[in-house]
């Protein structure tokens, strides 16, 4: 084999998901990566055929790319336990519960993390209790401007802002098309920053923040997926001891959910410096546009080498 | 060219001396033409993705059944193409099109929609997608207004937008085209000091709407159209696909001067060869070769000379007669199903031919909006908004096109089910929130199925 150090690695992308089309993308570009780096790689979907082809030839490393439902709440994960491979990424009970929005959020915040104020709710409950009243205790409560998201799903997919009271009801009849339990949270004005974890031999590695300006306003599907629709600054335009405290709540994150070898958290930093916790992703993008390969380039690594460092952390320890 | 901030270290965030510079990871952000910038990732686009897995029923694409066809005899006689016509069929040719093949296009199929037509008033285009794309070249100028159906062909409202062609949708009802409303426009436009360029419409089994223009529907159309003198695309793929086996007249067997006639063999035949055709006044025709050339030099002669072998040496119009056969028996399923399951307030058309329905759902419920949770669900369809141009999006809100050309039948049957409950749900979050008439933006071009969307 030519491969340099003989790792073969599938890496798993597409799903039934609402965010396959960017799975797809993100697994193209790790799998184009890796092989730059020297491994040979196959990339699979997640459909009936993949079980008998992981079982007939077993690979070194699983490279799970799926987002959304199955591939981030650990459900996949455990499948691949049951088979006994190796992956990259959280085990799937962290997964479950990083994916969940709420129950990262309830981590992340008695992990000293500022997180917003925020229900989940699901739709029977606007049902049996009347929409009108419900949203009237989210307004008096929480207050304009209101963030509305499923609580599970990424790519800001079903995620919208609410200025004004007559935005809140289309607001979650989007999202509930999306999920059946969305999020309303208090709006945090400030400046949006994620920060990717990677695990290294030198233990857990905060990179660079990217800092995200859309042109919008708000980086919906359109502002991550088209490129020159979004500024990036990395890293991010803050004050120094901001951008240390974003680096420790990423960081934070990682470790109070339990994560392993990567994430992603998404954080609004106020005018007062403080970063809050919005979200935490297990399956972070890697297509073209996507925030973990610009913290990889903005840290001066190389993303195949960093790739190839992360499957090599997934193998089984030998001797 | 645009530089990511990629060099600037940790020490670099607060160099106060310089202010720091984004990345917006597309150096050719500044080169863009500004057509280009409605050219934007989709949500609704991303959500088709799902359309390509077997677990999902896919009533959104177009894709004809091309498993159909005789592959093993149509294999044959394209090996001989290239083993006893290579030099010809692999060399570069004509740019109006292989003589050969406009004289099958004239002498075969013209004459099955009531067009007299000589080879050389034919000019063979990439798909009738490409003659959509050089019509609209020559004819329109940035501003300018085309008046279409609406809903219409998306296809066709992609090139215009290309083009920087301002869309007036004009109604329809169970015939197309409404003239009453056609004629209301043409006034109010003429009012303005405005002359549409043309009139586009695809009058048999239309794209998406499913309805087809009578005999009576026709003249009157024609009629206004040469009074106020508007030229008519009339764009024709499905004509040969009726079920009760009648081929419509086309309206450029009664209009010779003011008409342009677009065929295509993607339905009739294969879609994989891009193979259509213009059929056009000398002058226009002039000006289509000459533009044919500037963008593709010439059409495939492989392609071109598959396509006139195929209707040589196959028995091409038994094989319509079979996709009749096929499609009408897919469209039945999905009537019968639609009767059987949908909502009530849910109505649809009746096609008599070709590939789709237009479903028009219960008062309040946004097709767009819906399309996530038909997804969750494993079923897909194209929300109606895409049929309309800009502004107009807006009234396809609460419609959506459903295709049945593709699926089996029982395919066809188990996605209408998985809708109806689909529907139900949303009619149970209308019930609960009101309508979400206000939501979100109405739309961009691309919130479209790619063509290899099942």
């Amino acid at each position: 084999m030519s491969t340099v150090g003989g790792e073969r690695v599938v890496v798993l992308a597409g799903g039934l998901s609402h965010e396959r089309d960017v799975s797809v993308r993100s697994g193209r570009r790790v799998a184009e990566a890796l092989r730059d780096a020297g491994v040979d790689v196959t990339v699979l979907d997640v459909d009936g055929a993949l079980l008998p082809l992981l079982a007939a030839d077993p690979p070194s490393v699983v490279v799970p790319l799926l987002h959304g439902a199955s591939g981030e709440d650990g459900a996949l994960r455990d499948v691949l336990g049951l088979l006994g491979l190796p992956y990259v990424g959280s085990r799937p009970a962290a997964c479950r519960v990083a994916f969940d929005k709420p129950a990262a959020s309830t981590v992340a915040g008695a992990a000293g993390l500022a997180t917003p104020l925020s229900v989940a709710l699901p739709q029977t409950t606007f049902r049996e209790l009347g929409a009108g009243a419900v949203m009237t205790a989210l307004l008096d409560t929480l207050g304009l401007p209101l963030m509305v998201k499923p609580a599970r799903g990424g790519s800001s997919l079903g995620a919208a802002v609410v200025r004004t009271a007559a935005e809140l009801p289309p607001a979650m009849v989007n999202c509930f098309s999306y999920g059946d339990t969305a999020v309303v949270e208090r709006f945090v004005v400030g400046t949006e920053v994620a920060v990717s974890i990677v695990d290294t031999d030198g233990g857990l590695m905060a990179l660079p923040g990217v800092e995200i300006v859309p042109d919008g306003g708000f980086y919906d599907y359109s502002a991550r997926y088209t490129a020159g629709a979004t500024e990036f600054f990395s890293p991010a335009r803050l004050p120094a001891d901001a951008i240390v405290a974003c680096a420790e709540a990423a960081l934070t994150a990682h470790r109070a959910l339990g994560l392993a070898h990567l994430s992603r958290t998404d954080l609004i930093v106020d005018a007062d410096g403080r970063p809050w916790f919005l979200e935490v992703n297990v399956a972070p993008g890697m297509t073209e546009t996507s925030l973990f390969p610009q913290s990889v380039a903005a840290a001066g690594l190389d993303f195949g080498t960093v790739w190839r460092a992360l499957v090599q952390r997934a193998m089984p320890a030998t001797g | 060219m645009d530089s990511p901030s990629s060099g600037a270290g940790p020490e670099g965030a607060n160099d106060e001396s310089r202010p720091p510079r984004g990345s917006r990871l597309d150096p050719f952000l500044s080169a863009y033409a500004a057509r280009a910038r409605s050219m934007t990732a989709s949500e609704i686009r991303a959500l088709f993705s799902v359309a390509s897995r077997p677990e999902v029923v896919s009533l959104a694409g177009g894709m004809p059944y091309v498993s159909a066809l005789a592959l093993d005899s149509i294999g044959e006689s394209f090996g001989a193409l290239i083993s006893q016509r290579g030099a010809e069929s692999l060399q570069y040719g004509s740019g109006q099109g292989h003589v050969e093949l406009r004289d099958q296009i004239a002498g075969l199929l013209m004459p099955l929609v009531g067009v007299h037509a000589h080879p050389d008033d034919v000019v063979v285009t990439v798909g009738s997608q490409q003659a959509l794309d050089l019509v609209t070249r020559i004819l329109c100028d940035p501003g300018d207004i085309v008046v279409a159906e609406a809903p219409s062909y998306v296809g066709a409202l992609s090139v215009f937008a290309a083009y920087e062609v301002l869309v007036e949708h004009v109604a329809m009802d169970d015939e197309g085209l409404v003239p009453e409303a056609l004629r209301e426009r043409f006034a109010a436009l003429a009012a303005a000091g405005r002359q549409p360029k043309f009139v586009y419409t695809v009058p048999s089994f239309h794209n998406p709407a499913g309805v087809t223009q009578g005999p009576a529907r026709r003249a009157e159309i024609l009629a206004l159209c040469q009074e106020f003198g508007v030229p008519v695309l009339e764009d024709d793929p499905y004509g040969l696909l009726g079920f009760d086996g009648v081929v419509p007249r086309a309206l450029r067997a009664d209009d010779h001067d003011g008409v342009l006639y677009l065929g295509s063999f993607s339905k009739t035949f294969a879609p994989g060869l891009r193979v259509g055709w213009v059929v056009a006044p000398h002058g226009v025709r002039e000006k289509l070769v000459l533009a044919a050339e500037a963008s593709v030099l010439c059409p495939s002669s492989f392609a071109q000379l598959a396509v006139s072998s195929y209707l040589t040496t196959q028995p091409w119009f038994d094989q319509v007669k079979v996709f009749r056969e096929v499609y009408r028996e897919r469209r039945d399923a999905l009537l019968d199903a639609m009767a059987a399951m949908l909502p009530e307030g849910t109505t649809w058309t009746v096609p008599g031919g070709g590939f789709y329905s237009w479903v028009t759902l219960p008062e309040g419920i946004d097709a767009t909006a819906m399309l996530p949770r038909a997804v969750t669900s494993r079923v897909a369809y194209v929300p109606g908004t895409a049929f309309y141009a800009g502004h107009a999006k807006v009234l396809g809100r609460r419609s959506l096109r459903l295709s049945y050309c593709y699926p089996e039948p029982e395919r066809i049957r188990e996605g209408v089910r998985r809708l109806a409950a689909v529907i139900e749900e949303e009619l149970d979050v209308l019930a609960t929130f009101g309508p979400a008439t206000t939501a979100g933006d109405s739309g961009t071009p691309s919130d479209v199925p790619g063509p290899a969307t099942a």
